[in-house]
């Protein structure tokens, strides 16, 4: 697509639906905005020691992150530099000091350097050396670890880790900052929830905070009313804590309030959300008090963000220390995984109360998820009605919004919606401009 | 009354239960369940820890409920219309037959169809059921369902196996 078509696409107010069922527009951002922003990989308690590895996607690229023999973690894409054949499909293993690929036994260490190759006598005198598949397997462009969490820039040259960010760090710092040790590791293998829509549908219902009460009514409506059937006992069955705070008014979301920072990211819950009404549980505000003291502990534990949607696909929910990644598999084809954390250092109930919530919200058995899967799917399908093709952004919208700026909002604005199309209309075009001609190719 | 169960009668309450899923008698089914028992569906294959680890489903008799009470809701839109389930289950092991306490434990595997509109899903698990006799009526007390491919990526599973 050339930077023109692209730039059409994206209006102040409303977006073209082809931003979520085209191919074109898909190959595009595979192409040209994924390959030049910070995207998640995963968490270095993954690969732990030496030779560990996991495999995943960056965009629709497979990539492997490992721990190297010298300590750090490195991110290779995931594919033999002789034939193609992908050197690991599981998705979590040991390789021990070097990888070797399965199919002609090509030996790689753990940072993608070739190592050896079976009878590599026939390939003296061909010029071999002077070819790509020579050079290993390659690493992608950059690799930052930031409080445990791995991202990678696919392309070597682009915008800084900490610029792009920028200020949406202090949601990942919050989330590391409640472990009384000062670090997360991951507890089990995360939730995979396959939906038919396109990834920018679940990233956009991150900071959708007027669908909760309407969509969800069926789930924490219910929740409510057999609540009140029983008595209203104490303590508080689970489900109470969980799913009731979605059937929260408008004004309770309104209040919330949204955060938006430049290049795309924002959160909801800026001055109190639907998870600051958990019960507390014994032991550990003392732990937090021994590692900060009061003053520090208090006010750590007092952010209470909803979600935080790190541009462009992942929401870090830090009371709950939790982390859903949206990993785009086609224009109408979306992967969630939905991970849990341990806080290092603070009683078990924390993690415990992590599981449950990912259970009952994020899981394809999940009774709130299901009616968050059926909208999507209803709008990919929708969406193919020649009636409009234009999806509206709308609300709360204002002519002279700045969003090379941080700012607070009413928490029912879609400024975020419309600061992330503004990130992507960004990277995307800015890519497109520099890269080679290649009309006549679409 | 308790002398006079037999494994048979295990076994018949396992067929009944399946068949109660699958013609949607849910307060019947919720019957069958004693109060403290949790309905388990582990997400990790081998899973041991149900709580400190995600699970697919981990419910005590309020989620049951819940869950139970949603499916015949005005406003619960992703099911309408309504998902239809399906079991074909094996004839179970009774495990542990403990006339004695009134404990039992049975492994059943069974076939589990679940469709909505023009979309069907086939899974393959097994399900261990914690029985007790409580007033001479057989109760479940925990049931446990392991799906061959817990680690897979799945859509929406909106009924129960």
């Amino acid at each position: 697509m050339k930077s023109e078509q692209i730039k059409a696409l994206i209006q102040p107010h409303q977006v073209h639906r082809d931003v979520y069922t085209s191919a074109d527009v898909y190959n595009a951002e595979m192409q040209h905005l994924f390959p030049n922003v910070w995207i998640f990989v995963g968490h270095e308690s993954q690969t732990p020691n030496k030779g560990d590895y996991i495999t995943t996607q960056v965009g629709d690229q497979p990539v492997i992150q490992v721990r190297h023999t010298d300590g750090e973690i490195y991110v290779l894409y995931n594919r033999c530099p002789h034939k193609g054949t992908k050197i690991a499909i599981d998705r979590a293993g040991n390789t021990g000091k070097f990888f070797r690929c399965p199919y002609h036994a090509w030996a790689f260490k753990t940072d993608g350097c070739l190592l050896a190759i079976p009878l590599r006598k026939g390939y003296e005198d061909t010029g071999f050396e002077n070819t790509d598949s020579s050079k290993g397997m390659k690493a992608v462009g950059a690799v930052k670890v930031y409080r445990g969490f791995v991202f990678v820039r696919l392309a070597k040259e682009g915008i800084a880790f900490d610029e792009f960010f920028g200020g949406s760090l202090s949601s990942i710092d919050n989330m590391v900052d409640r472990a009384p040790a000062g670090r997360l590791e991951i507890s089990g293998p995360p939730l995979r929830y396959m939906h038919n829509c396109n990834w920018k549908m679940l990233v956009e219902n991150q900071t959708d905070t007027c669908h909760p009460m309407v969509a969800h009514e069926s789930s924490a409506g219910t929740a409510v009313k057999i609540f009140e059937e029983l008595g209203s006992p104490e303590p508080r069955p689970a489900a109470m804590q969980i799913i009731a705070p979605f059937m929260s008014p408008y004004e309770f979301f309104e209040k919330m309030g949204i955060r938006t920072w430049p290049n795309g990211h924002g959160h909801t819950g800026v001055n109190m959300s639907i998870h600051s009404n958990y019960d507390a549980i014994p032991g550990y505000f003392e732990a937090m008090i021994e590692t900060y003291g009061e003053e520090q502990a208090k006010a750590i534990l007092d952010e209470n963000r909803h979600n935080t949607v790190y541009f462009p696909n992942i929401m870090v929910k830090a009371p709950l220390q939790q982390l859903r990644n949206f990993i785009p598999l086609g224009p109408n084809k979306t992967l969630a995984e939905s991970y849990v954390y341990r806080l290092v250092g603070a009683p078990e109930k924390l993690v415990a109360m992590s599981a449950m919530y990912n259970r009952m919200i994020n899981a394809p058995t999940s009774i709130v998820g299901h009616d968050d899967l059926e909208m999507y799917e209803r709008a990919q399908e929708g969406l193919n009605a020649n009636a409009l093709e234009w999806v509206n952004i709308q609300r709360l919208h204002k002519d002279d919004e700045d969003y090379t700026e941080e700012v607070v909002e009413n928490g029912t604005t879609e400024r975020q919606m419309r600061n992330q199309f503004a990130a992507w209309l960004k990277f995307i075009s800015a890519s497109v401009e520099d890269a080679p001609d290649t009309s006549g190719s679409e | 009354m308790e002398h006079n169960i037999t494994p048979n009668d295990i076994i018949d309450f396992i067929y009944a239960e399946a068949r109660m899923l699958d013609e949607g008698s849910y307060n019947d089914w919720l019957d069958l369940w004693l109060p403290d028992g949790h309905y388990w569906m582990p997400l990790d294959y081998k899973q041991t820890d149900p709580i400190n680890e995600t699970s697919l489903l981990w419910e005590d008799s309020f989620m049951l409920r819940l869950r139970v009470e949603r499916l015949n809701g005005a406003r619960t839109f992703s099911q309408k219309p309504k998902s239809r389930c399906h079991h074909v289950i094996q004839r179970p092991f009774v495990d542990i037959f403990d006339l004695e306490n009134g404990e039992f434990q049975t492994n059943t595997s069974m076939h589990y169809v679940e469709t909505r509109l023009d979309d069907q899903i086939l899974l393959a698990l097994t399900a261990t059921h914690d029985l007790k006799l409580v007033d001479g009526k057989l109760r479940i007390a925990n049931k446990k369902v392991e799906l061959l491919n817990s680690d897979a990526a799945f859509g929406n599973i909106q009924l129960l196996p």
